[in-house]
């Protein structure tokens, strides 16, 4: 859908790199443009609230628009886990095209031939059906071999590979992380460490490849660091969280409650701390929602059984403006969060209220108070984490290209 | 004959309900101390009345028990089986090799197929942590935890508090519980609920509780229980006044966890030798099923005065016996159990 007549947003605070501005935002074929309404511009009075990029949410597992316009998200870079996987040229240009009209989807190429972490897939071809970079999938590839070859095909197609960050041998089966929590409930669990040794080691191969790497989710104090130190050295290493991780604890899964069943699993308070603290120095880069909406089939279960996955769409900015009312971060580093970086690592023009740019755009109010409630969820299935808590923060008003989404 | 009375066990408990105001019995956890104390109170006349020729009780009569088992078992299921059908009730088991589980049916659509036909309790043992908490959420009847993956397995904590106070008091000692004793649990850790809800049901009742496994078989964090880690497994018996052996489980272990049985029994094998290191007097425990010349020799199980591995199984039947007593009080309109909140 094109944009047919330019709109013009007054009265309202534009979130831009470089600061809040109380400013009119302009908007013609499909583009942000500068300046003032022009004559015949339809105007929207976005009365006092913020006007913000839309949301670019580098990895969910499903599309599942009803969530994603909920949460001001525009953009969706969908994880290669599908049945069958995104492993397959023609399987990447249906998904590419299948949000139209109201919703970008960037499908991400698997790595590997059915995500099997041996066999590499044909990346090339996937991204000229429209894959704008490369994922490993739930999992991470064992074999360093498998790997180093990955990054530097990648590195070859200036392509950014998305990784799991989890030693697959040290997570084994398991539902929790190692420690008291996961002692005192019986539940399978493995140290925390299997992060860091991922990480570790996707670093080093970044390093010797020179590809660009993401960790979708680094979850644990020693990925912090390790992250933290591989980017002074000037390694091509981003890295990304999900809301549970910076809000959460072990602590949460106490009554086996399956909404909490993550994987990663849930870490320690220390680590939370530790993620925050790596959000606030900038060391983390992306926040994302890791939307994975999960029926009663795949969480009525008990815990282990359960599949890991949260219906996060609608809470990712929520749970992010929590940050923001914490001090920890403030409003510009929060949408650089949660759009401008995300689209720089696909590589779209979008993500930001800059001249030329797509307009992705959200009405946002940040002060409107409402209840997170997993059975009122607009999302496919409501297994939230953050049942029945009060949050702050609702978009009003979504456009996508210029064009107004029905929110 | 004697039958066995109900709802008291004198005044050192709350009364009526109060003394036990659970529907369920989910894990040691959620017990407090006293609540472990009256069950073992009232299984005392339940030993009594199992060593009487005739023993047949209709106090339970009418009412149908299930013993939903999702996970094989012999010995425990023999004991709640016993426990019920001495008591009256109607028994009925039910395996999930022979059952619509293996057709695909959910766990929770289970538990509502069992609540429909009206149980007055359910009994469930279930392969994976949390398993019979949901279903008890699912249900309105009681609902008994006969082990639930690696997170509790109550009525054996019990049992083994009952099995070890009776030895402790034939020999004269006059014990209301564990005061003082150290109890060294040894063997796998990591994968036993046994371990966990005796720890929690030790530590009530006033024991110091060691582990000892090989540091692949501890879980983490287990300090943080309250229970001394070791892994030497000499340097554990040194001082103990009892020690409970458990068996390796290796059906549940996810890849190789110790090199070879034989060289596991070199390490925490409970030889004669070993045993010579713990206590004079010291008490050998096992929940079974035993492993005999791995982790227990059979000289050191059979050992007379000292195993009370057979007493274990004994008090196993009064223990089921006594928790379905109770749980069923407020169902048979017993007074002073009908009124109160459950918690």
């Amino acid at each position: 859908m094109k944009q047919v007549r330019p709109f013009t947003i007054v009265n309202g605070t534009l979130v831009l790199p470089d600061g809040l501005k109380d400013a009119a935002l302009r908007c013609a074929d499909g583009l942000i443009g500068t300046g003032e309404a022009h004559d015949g511009d339809e105007v929207i009075d976005a009365r006092g609230k913020l006007v913000t990029p839309g949301i670019v949410d580098l990895g969910v597992f499903a599309i599942d628009k009803p969530a994603f316009h909920f949460g001001g998200i525009t953009r969706a870079a969908l994880m290669p886990d599908l049945s069958p996987p995104l492993d397959y040229p023609a399987r990447v240009r249906f998904m590419a095209t299948s949000g139209k009209p109201d919703l970008w989807v960037h499908p991400l190429a698997a790595a590997t031939q059915g995500l099997d972490g041996a066999h590499l897939a044909e990346i090339a071809m996937m991204r000229e059906a429209g894959a704008l970079a490369i994922a490993t999938g739930r999992r991470w590839i064992a074999d360093s071999g498998v790997m180093l070859r990955l990054l530097q095909y990648a590195a070859m197609l200036d392509m950014v590979v998305v990784t799991h960050a989890e030693d697959g041998g040290i997570a084994g089966k398991a539902a929790a992380t190692a420690g008291e929590i996961a002692t005192r409930l019986g539940l399978p669990s493995a140290p925390k460490e299997a992060e860091a040794l991922a990480l570790a080691r996707d670093i080093a191969l970044a390093e010797m490849s020179g590809a660009r790497v993401h960790a979708r989710q680094v979850t644990t104090r020693a990925g912090c660091e390790l992250v933290r130190t591989a980017k002074a050295r000037g390694v091509n290493i981003t890295a990304g969280v999900t809301p549970a991780h910076f809000m959460l604890s072990d602590i949460a899964m106490g009554d086996y409650r399956t909404f909490t069943r993550l994987s990663p699993p849930l870490r320690e308070e220390d680590d939370r701390h530790a993620v925050i603290e790596a959000i606030a120095d900038g060391t983390i880069d992306v926040i994302a929602s890791g939307h994975d909406p999960r029926g009663p089939e795949d969480k009525n279960l008990p815990f282990a059984d359960a599949a890991p996955g949260m219906a996060g769409a609608e809470t990712l900015l929520a749970m992010t403006l929590t940050l923001v009312r914490d001090g920890v971060i403030d409003m510009v580093r929060a949408f650089d969060l949660l759009a401008r970086n995300p689209a720089r690592l696909l590589g779209v023009t979008a993500g930001s209220l800059e001249d030329g740019l797509e307009a992705d755009i959200a009405l946002l109010d940040p002060e409107a108070p409402w209840i997170v409630d997993s059975r009122e969820m607009a999302a496919a299935a409501g297994n939230t984490p953050f049942d029945r808590q009060p949050v702050q923060g609702r978009v009003t008003a979504l456009w996508k290209g210029g064009v107004r989404i029905d929110t | 004959m004697t039958s066995p009375k109900n709802a008291s066990s004198g005044s050192r408990f709350p009364k009526g309900g109060r003394a036990f105001p659970h529907r369920d019995l989910i894990g040691i956890s959620s017990l407090e101390r006293h609540e472990i104390l009256y069950l073992l109170a009232e299984a005392e006349q339940y030993v009594a009345f199992n060593r009487q020729p005739a023993k047949h009780s209709e106090q339970l009569a009418g009412l149908t028990i299930i013993n939903a088992f999702f996970e094989n078992s012999t010995r425990t299921l023999l004991s709640f089986e016993i426990a019920g059908k001495r008591l009256g009730a109607d028994v009925v088991n039910m395996y999930a090799a022979q059952s619509s589980v293996k057709k695909g049916e959910t766990l929770i659509d289970t538990a509502v197929t069992l609540n429909a036909m009206r149980a007055d309790a359910i009994v469930i043992r279930h392969a994976s942590s949390g398993a019979v908490g949901l279903i008890a959420s699912k249900v309105d009847c009681p609902v008994l935890n006969a082990g639930d993956g690696q997170h509790e397995h109550p009525t054996q904590a019990l049992l083994d508090a009952l099995a070890l106070r009776h030895k402790l008091r034939e020999r004269g000692e006059d014990a209301e519980d564990f005061t003082g004793m150290t109890v060294t649990i040894c063997g796998d850790i990591l994968h036993s609920r046994v371990a966990r809800s005796n720890i929690l049901c030790l530590q009530a009742l006033g024991a110091t509780v060691r582990l000892c496994a090989p540091p692949a078989l501890m879980p983490a964090g287990i300090e943080r229980m309250g229970a001394q880690p070791f892994h030497d497994f000499d340097a554990a018996l040194d001082g103990s006044d009892v020690v409970m052996m458990l068996r390796l489980q290796n059906e549940r272990m996810d890849g190789q966890f110790i090199p070879s049985p034989r060289e596991y029994r070199y390490l925490y094998g409970l030889t004669p030798e070993r045993l010579a290191l713990a206590r004079v007097d010291a008490i050998v425990m096992h929940p079974g099923p035993m492993n005999r010349g791995v982790e227990i020799d059979s000289t050191v199980a059979d050992m007379d005065g000292r195993s009370i591995i057979t007493s274990q199984v004994e008090m196993g039947v009064a223990i089921r016996m006594a928790c379905l007593d109770v749980l069923t009080r407020k169902a048979r309109a017993v007074p002073g159990w009908g009124e109160g909140e459950w918690v």
